[in-house]
């Protein structure tokens, strides 16, 4: 029996051949790219982002600046000339501002608020989704019991209620968006870490002697993001179109402020009078957006699921 | 034998389930001596790994250590608070495991998980712990280390990876490593050449190995002493050749009957009829009693006591086949 394992040990492991560097982040792309829907929808994103964030420098007009406005430009439809020889390509609303301008500007602050809310949310959800997940035991249930109750109401009935609490305004509703959508990224999170601390590589840290922080950070976080990742773009989605709708039901941003949600209720009294450019230009700014965002997330998902890995 | 690095004193863990307790380390005592390579055998289920994992105070809940004490060179570690076992894990005591595919984190490179492992226990610059980093994935035989060092765990074959985690396990050159089934995992050439890396590095170190396994073959090429363990207790122990060729409990006979290459072609493999004991109902006798072929009533009322026989061995059994050993 001894024998058998003393011979033959050769010292170092050079059979042992050079694989290629393709870095994760590298196939991540490539894989990313087969679908060219998904491509086509990255580079909307990429130029609507663009055009909503250099909206002062392209938008001809400044809609907020009321003397570039004038009231008897209000209500030209697409491709009317202005009285100073300026022409609406996407025609005016009933203030007389061109509409191709405020859907710049509209964009920019639904963008703003949908990524900032989402982004804000996701940070929170994803501390308590990870420590409930490593604390487990009493703190684990307490917290997803909490994570279940405001799972159990929808979304827009919760931000409702804040904001007839709160009130109106960018930094309320920022507010009301976290506070609507953070449960899904704790559930999301929780998921994803309790499997990941299950395994090898987490118990070899803890062995290692690393902090309990340097391994729920460090080690289990990264391991989590791909659904995270995914999550966290189709919710942007959902908290562009969640503005879009208070703002339409009057509960979200002020007047002064206008989002595409805004622009679409001011719009919508003059649907039936034939004006449909006022609500259906900006409807359509909104449409794509939420599309575009939704087609990179699900192509995301596909990529990064690994029980759909090519 | 030198002086212990480790001493484990009537070690008790026991996991509180809603079934009942489960005492799956009842009452272990070892010593390690510096250098020394020790085998702990046992099936699945016996405690070996949990063994393992109370010394460095990680015995996953329900799972917890009720009695017994743990000394590495000296200190105490049982009762120890999180805060002061940790820079005992890593840099006194190291730990390495069967599956090398699922120890390394998949997306954290070579270097980074090598640096922080460094930077963790000691207050050096992370120029100097790659360097450190470099110099240990050399010793443990990987070749261009600059290379691998800036590579992800999927980069790597089965044994380069099991190499990776031993060069870890090596970074401070602790006192003690203990391996749970590192090789187990790999195929056998690959699995030569760890042994005989590990064998060469503790050797040059002197670190002492506390090898679990369930592989006998393994244990014979590699330690000086082995312990076997059956039902949470150690149930023979001593010098790995003696034990081998004369063991005194039925059950280290049984395994090492159970050898492939201890039978004879064509007939059925030989085996150790029954299963391990559910651990929450062991009875009042030998936990072994009833799988043994040499079991009475005695040993199903009364559970043996670890007895010597002969300086260095000793045997948890009211027959020893000390007859066979006699005899042979």
């Amino acid at each position: 029996m001894k024998a058998t394992l003393d011979e033959a040990a050769p010292d170092t492991a050079t059979v042992e051949s050079t694989l290629p560097s393709d870095g994760p982040f590298r196939r991540f792309w490539s894989d990313f790219f087969e679908s060219r829907i998904a491509t086509l929808g990255l580079v909307a994103i990429i130029l609507i982002v663009i055009a909503a964030f250099s909206a002062p420098l392209i938008a001809p007009q400044d809609p907020y600046d009321l003397a570039q406005v004038s009231v008897l430009d209000a209500r030209l439809p697409p491709g009317e000339v202005s009285m100073d020889g300026y022409t609406f390509w996407l025609g005016t609303d009933g203030a007389g501002r061109d509409l191709w301008s405020a859907i710049l500007y509209g964009l920019r602050i639904s963008l703003s608020v949908g990524v900032m809310s989402g982004f804000i949310a996701l940070l929170v959800g994803m501390v308590v989704g990870l420590t409930a997940a490593y604390a487990g035991g009493r703190t684990d249930a307490l917290i997803m019991r909490v994570v279940d109750l405001q799972l159990s109401f929808p979304a827009v009935l919760v931000a409702l209620m804040l904001l007839a609490i709160l009130g109106k305004g960018i930094d309320k509703i920022i507010i009301a968006l976290i506070v609507a959508q953070w449960a899904y990224y704790a559930r999301t999170v929780r998921g994803s870490a309790l499997v990941e601390r299950s395994k090898d590589y987490v118990e070899a840290a803890a062995c290692l002697g690393l902090s309990h922080s340097r391994i729920v950070f460090r080690h289990i976080l990264p391991n989590c993001l791909p659904p995270l990742i995914v999550v966290g773009t189709v919710q942007t989605a959902h908290a562009i179109a969640l503005e879009a709708t208070l703002s339409f039901l009057g509960v979200g941003l002020p007047q002064t402020e206008p989002s595409l949600g805004l622009l679409i209720a001011n719009g919508f009294d003059y649907m039936l009078s034939g004006r449909y450019w006022i609500a259906v230009f900006p409807g359509v700014a909104l449409l794509v957006t939420i599309v575009s965002i939704n087609l990179v997330g699900d192509q995301l998902r596909d990529v990064l699921n690994p029980r759909l890995q090519r | 034998m030198s002086a212990a690095v480790l001493e484990v004193r009537d070690l008790q863990t026991h996991f509180f389930t809603k079934a009942g307790i489960a005492r799956a380390v009842d009452g272990v005592s070892f010593t390690i001596g510096k250098g020394e390579l020790v085998g702990l055998v046992g099936e699945s289920g016996s405690g070996k790994t949990v063994t393992g994992f109370s010394i460095l105070g990680l015995a996953d809940p329900p799972g917890r250590i009720v009695g017994g004490s743990i000394t590495i060179g000296g200190a105490e570690l049982v009762g120890r608070s999180e805060e002061k076992l940790r820079p005992i894990r890593g840099r006194k005591i190291a730990m390495i495991f069967q599956d090398p595919m699922m120890t390394l984190n998949p997306v954290l490179r070579i270097d980074a998980q090598m640096i922080e492992t460094i930077k963790a226990h000691e207050d050096v610059s992370a120029d100097a712990a790659r360097e450190r980093a470099r110099a240990a994935l050399g010793k443990v035989g990987i070749a261009s280390p600059d290379e691998r060092l800036a590579a992800y765990p999927h980069q790597f074959s089965g044994g380069m990876r099991q190499r990776v985690a031993i060069a870890i396990a090596m970074l401070f050159e602790p006192e003690l490593i203990i391996a749970d089934e590192p090789t187990t995992a790999l195929d056998v050439t690959i699995q030569a050449q760890i042994l005989h890396e590990m064998q060469k590095l503790c050797a040059d170190s002197g670190t002492a190995l506390l090898w679990i396994t369930h592989d006998l073959a393994v244990i014979a090429g590699l330690a000086d002493r082995i312990l076997v363990m059956y039902a949470g207790r150690i149930v023979e122990e001593g010098p790995v050749d003696d034990v081998l060729d004369h063991p005194l409990h039925p059950y280290t006979k049984g395994l090492i009957g159970s050898v492939p290459s201890q039978n004879v072609r064509g007939r059925p493999l030989a085996q150790i009829p029954g299963m391990t004991p559910s651990l929450l109902h062991l009875g009042t006798g030998c936990a072994f009693a009833a799988r043994c072929p040499r079991a009475d009533a005695l040993c199903r009322s009364e559970a043996p006591a670890l007895t010597s026989h002969g300086p260095d061995r000793a045997s948890r059994c009211h027959h020893p086949h000390l007859d066979v050993a006699a005899a042979s």
